[in-house]
């Protein structure tokens, strides 16, 4: 991306936006780091069941991706987040944390091992900065690729076979955060098999001159197999279905956080599978293993809310009189392939125990009416849709 | 012989229903199929190589959400797929479009009359209020408005109460919509032909009336008392064919222990002194139970696997008299390739829905004129779907398969079985009517099943092939369903009950009466209820 002086630009467009607005029909976009990204294209519905049913495609380009190179790269990111990356081989993506030194969670992403000393970082937060910083006194270069590396998510039950009806034969072997190249056009693509729908699915990436001719071929390929493009609404659904966090919404990245208390650490977050202690030294280590022996203030809780209104924005008591707020909630919604009415919640720790019984204070509006529902909720352990086919190798057909 | 606590007899979507609740409650329950594949009407079946159909049943809105999500049904496999779309195709060429985007609809009701397009607003809000008042009552048993016992009274109190929310005019107005016929419904709203042909379909599906008989305003009401999600009237596609919705409730069913049979047909329960005490199979195998839940039509039930000496008279008559009358027929239809519709472009979302070729309510009627003279509709009104453009998993990619619902076809022709020319003759006016609007449609046929009422009486054993169990008319629901005094799901003889779409709420794959059943026969055995509650409407 090149920078000039009296940029007129309000909103950058992703090397896939001539494709993108052509689909989009009904005009709703948003802003996502400062690119333009499709809201909905026809219909939030038809979109988020293409990726249940068939496959749904999502422009990821804004993304931020970091490239992380140089012989003590392994070392600097082990040292960065939380999880061991010494077991992450060559060809193989990991889901990560960062955390600052009180072990606050910085963001999460995914740490792609493109090659020995050769990673790709992707996140949600702009995080140069502290990049840089815990670089210190590492033999590492770090460079902001975001604007030069495309990618689309390629995510649903015909996603492997749409792949290879586009030639990339043998995708289907492809395990779970594992990753592979193949030839496209004059260059190469690189295909992982990660995402953020609990599905089987795909993110392609690709250089941006090659963005457009990539989105054409593979929408040819996936004519037969109900492709369509898919907008952040539904993904917003997609990911609430298959529980995985939003930063910024089911908690504030660490740096973000202007008043006292409010950042969360990994415990905190349900993340905890994600700390290695294995490992003599890591950012946050010594706060969280404080946290570790003492016990953490807060718990991240999927619930099973009865009945089928959303638990939207809403407070959590002990019980249906009112008498002890626990937490709020953080995400809610119906969830149309699971049928359950999920919410994820932060509540204070001791009432975040495996079949706790809670209670949400549920608001919703009909006619103008306001109506307020306590609606019992019990602690599950999520998330609620895990299919089979999400982690089968090989992938099936549909 | 082992002994059950409870014996369902057919393994449909309600028996398969009623028996997870029994198995969930810790009974040992079994169910008895007389087929060699479950579902009864809610079916997929792999009729020709690589293509699987809804052969019975082929949309689904009216399964209940409580129970879908009370069983786990997704967990055991069931999807379904929401499709929007329809259309009417007419006889000049042009069509009327069903959008799902309620301002392009607009647009286009205002292609056929502009007043048509603001009036459907007011049509909209009508209905919703008559399914308001009937959706909190598919959850519940329905009262004995002749008992005093205090259940019933409460129950009374509730749909007395629920009437009178509706106001004065509101009241005045149910009464009508439930008695009056659809043609004279949508005559209060609409003036355009298309319109009223496009929405009278639904007060005729299954049913043998006519648009212009009294009682068909509730049938179609009936069709838009379901939901997908909350979207209230919505309907979808059951991924993998409607057999998904069996498949996950047997699967259910068997994960609170519970046992099925196939090619197990019962010839009779067993009465003794008074009470039930297992079932006979046509094999001469008897099991025993003292709990027997028929899943069958009132009519198969009273009087053919029960003898009619272990009955009172006024079942035996009640049951000779109920309404089950054949109507429609259908055709399943495995297709080389997307077939071109005129006027419209290939592959048009519109066409994600149920197309229609009957553009007057005129046509429509003279389609049951043809029925009273016990022959089938030479003008035939069809409600056709091509669920393989949305699930992938039906039939080859590019290939289809077409699920044709037709209406009419009589249970008997000119008095005398349907006989296979009469078949011949009924497939080839409903290829005809869609060749009339599609050119390339009959060469992309490849295989075709036909079921008259014949068929689906004796393959799915259904009485004269009624897809609802019985007559969807006032005289024959709530507390009248299948007949007054046996609407609690409770039969006239100690530990029988029933559980089919013969009793209330009615036909549909609803799985309501199912579930409800399983609550009174927890109830009689002073188990506690697992059958949740319905979710409350905002």
């Amino acid at each position: 991306m090149k920078l000039t002086p009296h940029d007129e630009t309000m909103m950058l467009k992703t090397p896939f936006h001539s494709r993108c607005e052509a689909a989009c029909e009904i005009n709703m976009w948003e802003d996502w780091k400062g690119y333009t990204s499709a809201q909905a294209y026809t219909e939030v519905e038809k979109e988020y069941f293409a990726v249940r049913n068939a496959t749904g495609v999502f422009d990821i380009s804004p993304m931020m991706k970091y490239r992380i190179t140089g012989p003590e790269a392994g070392e600097y990111l082990n040292r960065l987040v939380t999880r061991d990356m010494r077991k992450i081989n060559v060809g193989r993506v990991a889901y990560a944390i960062w955390c600052d030194d009180d072990g606050k969670v910085m963001d999460d992403g995914t740490v792609f091992r493109l090659g020995e000393n050769d990673y790709r970082l992707c996140a949600y937060a702009r995080c140069l900065d502290w990049l840089m910083w815990t670089a210190d006194g590492f033999d590492v270069d770090i460079t902001d690729e975001t604007a030069d590396v495309a990618a689309l998510a390629v995510q649903g039950p015909t996603s492997c076979t749409i792949f290879r009806n586009m030639g990339f034969e043998g995708l289907e072997n492809l395990k779970p955060f594992g990753m592979t190249t193949f030839p496209f056009k004059e260059s190469t693509v690189m295909i992982s098999r990660t995402g953020f729908t609990g599905d089987l699915g795909y993110e392609i990436w690709i250089k941006p001159d090659l963005a457009e001719s990539l989105w054409d071929a593979l929408f040819e390929a996936g004519k037969l197999y109900g492709i369509q493009p898919i907008g952040g609404y539904a993904l917003d659904m997609l990911r609430t279905e298959a529980g995985f966090l939003q930063a910024g919404v089911d908690f504030v990245p660490a740096e973000e956080a202007v008043r006292i208390g409010r950042s969360r650490s990994p415990f905190e977050l349900g993340l905890g599978w994600l700390v290695s202690f294995d490992k003599p030294i890591f950012n946050g280590r010594r706060a969280l293993l404080r946290e570790k022996n003492n016990g953490s203030e807060y718990a991240f809780v999927y619930l099973d809310v009865d009945g089928n209104k959303p638990a939207e924005h809403a407070f959590i008591y002990t019980d249906s009189k009112a008498s002890k707020e626990v937490g709020t909630v953080t995400t809610a919604a119906w969830c149309p392939t699971a049928k359950s009415n999920v919410a994820f919640a932060q509540v204070d720790a001791k009432y975040g125990k495996l079949g706790q019984e809670l209670v949400a204070e549920i608001y919703y509006e009909r006619e103008l009416k306001w109506t307020r529902v306590m609606a019992k909720c019990t602690v599950v352990k999520g998330p609620v849709f895990d299919p089979p086919r999400k982690r089968q190798t090989p992938a099936p057909a549909f | 012989m082992e002994k059950y606590d409870a014996i369902v007899i057919g393994a449909g979507h309600n028996g398969l229903t009623n028996a997870a609740y029994l198995a969930k409650s810790g009974l040992k329950v079994l169910v008895v199929e007389k087929n060699d594949y479950i579902g009864g009407a809610a079916v997929s079946r792999e009729l020709y190589t690589d293509w699987k159909y809804s052969n019975c049943s082929y949309v689904c809105s009216l399964l209940r959400p409580e129970i879908m999500r009370d069983l786990q049904l997704p967990r055991h496999g069931l999807q379904v797929v929401p499709y929007g779309g329809g259309v009417t195709f007419m006889q000049n060429g042009d069509y009327y479009g069903n959008h799902a985007d309620h301002e392009r609809q607009y647009r286009e009701v205002a292609r056929h009359s502009k007043r048509d397009a603001n009036a459907y607003e007011r049509y909209e809000a009508d209905v919703m209020k008559q399914t308001r008042l009937i959706r909190p009552f598919l959850m519940r048993t329905p009262p004995d408005p002749t008992s005093l016992k205090p259940k019933d009274l409460k129950e009374l109190a509730l749909l007395a109460s629920s009437f009178a929310s509706m106001g004065e005019e509101g009241l005045a107005d149910t009464m009508r919509f439930w008695t009056m016929s659809i043609g004279d419904f949508l005559d209060e709203y609409f003036e355009s032909d298309v319109i009223k042909a496009h929405l009278a379909g639904s007060g005729i599906i299954g049913t043998a009336l006519g648009v212009y008989s009294p009682g068909t305003a509730y049938v179609l009401l009936h069709h838009y008392m379901g939901d997908v999600d909350g979207s209230v009237g919505a309907w979808g596609f059951a991924r993998g064919g409607m057999g998904a919705v069996s498949n996950s409730l047997a699967s259910s069913f068997q994960s609170f222990g519970g046992t099925i049979q196939r090619n197990a047909e019962v010839d009779q329960i067993i009465v003794k002194n008074g009470k039930t005490s297992g079932v006979a199979l046509s094999n001469g195998d008897e099991i025993y139970s003292d709990i027997v839940v028929s899943n069958l039509d009132p009519k198969r039930t009273f009087l053919k696997i029960m003898d009619e000496k272990d009955l009172p008279t006024d079942v035996v008559r009640k049951a000779k008299n109920f309404k089950i009358r054949g109507s429609s027929g259908k055709l399943n239809i495995a297709l080389d390739g997307l077939p071109t519709f005129n006027g419209l472009p290939k592959g048009s979302p519109l066409c994600l829905g149920e197309k229609h070729f009957s553009d007057s309510l005129t046509r429509m009627e003279r389609a049951y004129d043809d029925w009273k003279n016990e022959t089938w509709s030479k003008d035939p009104y069809v409600d056709m779907l091509i669920p393989t453009q949305l699930d992938p998993t039906m039939a080859p990619p590019g290939k289809h398969m077409m699920s044709v619902f037709v209406q009419y076809a009589p249970p008997k022709i000119d008095g005398r079985e349907w006989r296979e020319e009469d078949r011949d003759g009924f497939a080839k006016s409903v290829i005809d009517q869609i060749a009339n609007y599609s050119p390339d449609f009959k060469d992309l046929i490849l295989h075709c099943e036909v079921r008259t009422p014949k068929e689906i009486e004796s393959e799915v054993g259904l009485t004269e092939g009624n897809i609802f169990m019985g007559e969807l008319t006032f005289d024959q629901l709530l507390f009248n369903r299948p007949f007054p005094g046996y609407a609690q799901y409770r039969g006239p003889v100690k530990g029988m009950y029933m559980c089919g779409s013969g009793t209330h709420p009615g036909g549909g794959v609803m799985a309501a009466p199912g579930a409800n059943a399983a609550r009174e026969i927890l109830y009689d055995l002073k188990r506690s209820n697992t059958v949740p509650e319905g979710y409350a409407d905002d």
